[in-house]
């Protein structure tokens, strides 16, 4: 299970300059599909390889990319969301800071696959380093001839620009990062119409995760055949998770999927198991907005299954007993976290990252995160149980984006596993 | 979402020949039509260069610099947490309070800054050099606790470490390598 592909050559001495990118077989799948394949071939091996969306929604990267309109004679854009902002998740920072042609080279193939000449690389500005690293990672590109006009003397032309994002949580969300690389705050807009119709500046375009777009360039090297022959079922290939908490060993990992879960936390390869000699006592998987798990659902189904990192076995149970893969942000709590007190925190983190623009969301993720205080703060009464159970429902499904999912699931989840620390609570206040 | 007072200071500002060019060169990037794109990276220019945060004179100079109306950059400089629009210190200490770093031992260390600071979040210390923020999830979830000064990342942190830090920006000798560190110097694929 020790599949690596994106992260193989992070150990190669100066990897993240173009000179030694090229000597481990860099930019060999931009000469392969330039030269040997159309536009429509290199989407074609994207959907074969079965790639799912890396940036926590999971969706079919080539069923996304067949949405894209053709028929307007407008410019269409490939946008690389790289705003990595949910909590618990850090991959895309460490695989850009690593090995940033990974990014820029599969970014070429996937504008040469679907007709764009201009993409933007849209980074939290908090990743103020990276905007330079990868800035050299473009103009080293650029002067060997993989970007710019006629690109290896072939008909196809690439600008790829990087732009900062100013902090906002939101943004990763794709039509809220559209508005904001427009110069606009970052409201999500009403959909339809999709980005695929009418995206940035009004016209068709992509928007991608890094993880998803970095693994284009392995995909065609390989081939999407042999790409899906790697990790299992539907979650095909290796997926970066990016592991923290009470752990020996955080950290980003390359896993294929399939991976015993129970294998992840406590194989000396990955987190080493819980810090301190303590006990596992719940697991945020996929980044802060999924379900939080206890122990014994985590690691084993409610049929007694033994749980694998794949986005069909995490969801196992759906959200009564079972969560999802996310971004692969996994965050680990041991026997001494306050499960009460993390809630209330993540829930003043959906309530600064609001909007404001649904009511749900914003008046809902202020009274959550009032109501959990209290709660947290020992003047909680154990009605405030229910009531948050019914704020959280009120909000689920009632907002333009998804973050207000994503406000309303761990607080509905770690009452429905942790009820008991609630109540607890309050009778102890 | 916070509310926010904007200052006014009535000082002139503009930005450097180079900043300048940047913008130009920068404005290139996109459409014809479209320059308002700009708009967000020049703010983090003119917070950096302009005085360490930011004041209605300089939005008002940035919205005519893009060729918007300032209301257009009000909006935008009151939505985004980098943009700062309060009087900082020279270093802004933003302590990461998320659940991941919170869990690491995060809380812990903005209870020690203010303790050695002798400021509560939000306040700057007497002497102009330091502001005190606990901000929202850094993306170093792995590498807790963290903070950033100024956009710098610091990882792992105990108060020793702290300690260290903060004498090191006490000490305070502009290095060379803050010039690299800059905006206006990240940009170098200019086309």
């Amino acid at each position: 299970m020790g599949s690596s592909i994106l992260l193989a050559n992070i150990g190669v001495p100066g990897i993240r300059n173009l000179k030694a990118y090229r000597a481990s077989g860099g930019y060999s799948a931009v000469e392969k599909a330039l030269r040997e394949m159309t536009p429509a071939q290199v989407a074609q091996e994207v959907t074969r390889s079965g790639l799912r969306g890396r940036g926590g929604a999971g969706f079919p990267t080539g069923l996304k990319w067949s949405f894209l309109d053709r028929k307007t004679d407008k410019p269409r854009y490939l946008v690389c969301n790289a705003d990595e902002s949910e909590p618990g998740t850090f991959k895309d920072r460490f695989l850009m800071d690593k090995i940033p042609h990974l990014l820029i080279e599969g970014l070429i193939l996937s504008s040469y696959a679907l007709g764009v000449n201009n993409c933007y690389i849209y980074i939290r500005g908090e990743f103020k380093y990276l905007v330079g690293i990868l800035e050299k990672a473009i103009r080293e590109a650029h002067q060997n001839r993989f970007l710019g006009e006629k690109i290896l003397g072939s008909d196809f032309s690439l600008n790829i620009f990087v732009h900062p994002g100013a902090g906002a949580y939101i943004c990763g969300e794709e039509t809220a990062l559209l508005e904001s690389l427009e110069g606009k705050r970052g409201n999500p807009r009403i959909k339809p119409p999709f980005p695929a119709f009418k995206g940035l500046y009004g016209c068709p375009t992509v928007v991608n995760n890094v993880e998803t777009l970095a693994t284009v360039g392995p995909i065609i090297s390989m081939g999407g055949e042999e790409y899906a022959k790697i990790g299992k079922g539907k979650s095909t290939g290796t997926k970066l998770i990016s592991a923290c908490g009470n752990i020996n060993n955080p950290g980003v990992y390359e896993i294929e999927m399939g991976l015993l879960l129970d294998d992840f936390i406590y194989s000396p390869a990955y987190c080493g198991g819980i810090a301190k000699g303590k006990k596992l006592k719940a697991v945020i998987p996929g980044g802060s907005s999924v379900p939080i798990l206890p122990a014994d659902l985590i690691l084993r189904t409610l049929n007694g299954q033994k749980r694998l990192m794949t986005y069909e076995s995490l969801a196992e149970g759906e959200f009564a007993s079972g969560t999802m893969l996310g971004s692969g942000g996994f965050i680990v709590f041991d026997e001494d976290a306050c499960i009460v007190r993390n809630t209330w925190n993540l829930t003043r983190f959906y309530r600064h990252e609001s909007c404001g623009q649904c009511s749900p969301c914003r008046e809902g993720t202020s009274w959550m995160e009032n109501v959990l205080y209290r709660l947290e703060h020992g003047s909680g009464k154990l009605s405030d149980i229910d009531l948050l159970v019914r704020v959280a429902k009120n909000i689920e499904g009632n907002t333009i984006c998804p973050l207000g999912d994503a406000a309303a699931w761990p607080v509905a989840s770690a009452i429905r596993h942790f009820r008991h620390e609630f109540e607890e609570h309050v009778k102890n206040a | 979402m916070d509310n926010h007072l904007l200052i006014k200071e009535n000082k002139p500002v503009a930005f450097s020949a180079e900043t300048l060019e940047t913008i130009n060169q920068l404005s290139k990037r996109y459409p014809e039509g479209e320059r308002k794109s700009i708009l967000l990276p020049v703010l983090h220019m003119a917070q950096e260069e302009l005085g360490g945060y930011l004041t209605i004179d300089i939005l008002d100079y940035v919205a005519s610099l893009v060729g918007i109306s300032p209301v257009e950059v009000y909006e935008v400089a009151t939505f985004y947490s980098m943009y700062y629009l309060d009087k900082v210190g020279k270093y802004v200490l933003e302590v990461c309070r998320t659940g991941p770093c919170a869990i690491c031992g995060g809380e812990r260390i903005a209870d020690y800054l203010r303790e050695v600071l002798k400021i509560k979040t939000g306040e700057t210390t007497a002497d102009g050099l330091f502001t005190l923020r606990e901000v929202e999830c850094l993306g170093g979830c792995g590498y807790a606790p963290v903070m950033q000064v100024n956009t710098e990342f610091y990882e792992y942190l105990t108060n020793e470490k702290v300690d260290k830090i903060l004498s090191d920006l006490r000490a305070g000798a502009e290095k060379e390598t803050d010039q690299q560190k800059r905006w206006v110097a990240q940009f170098s694929s200019q086309i």
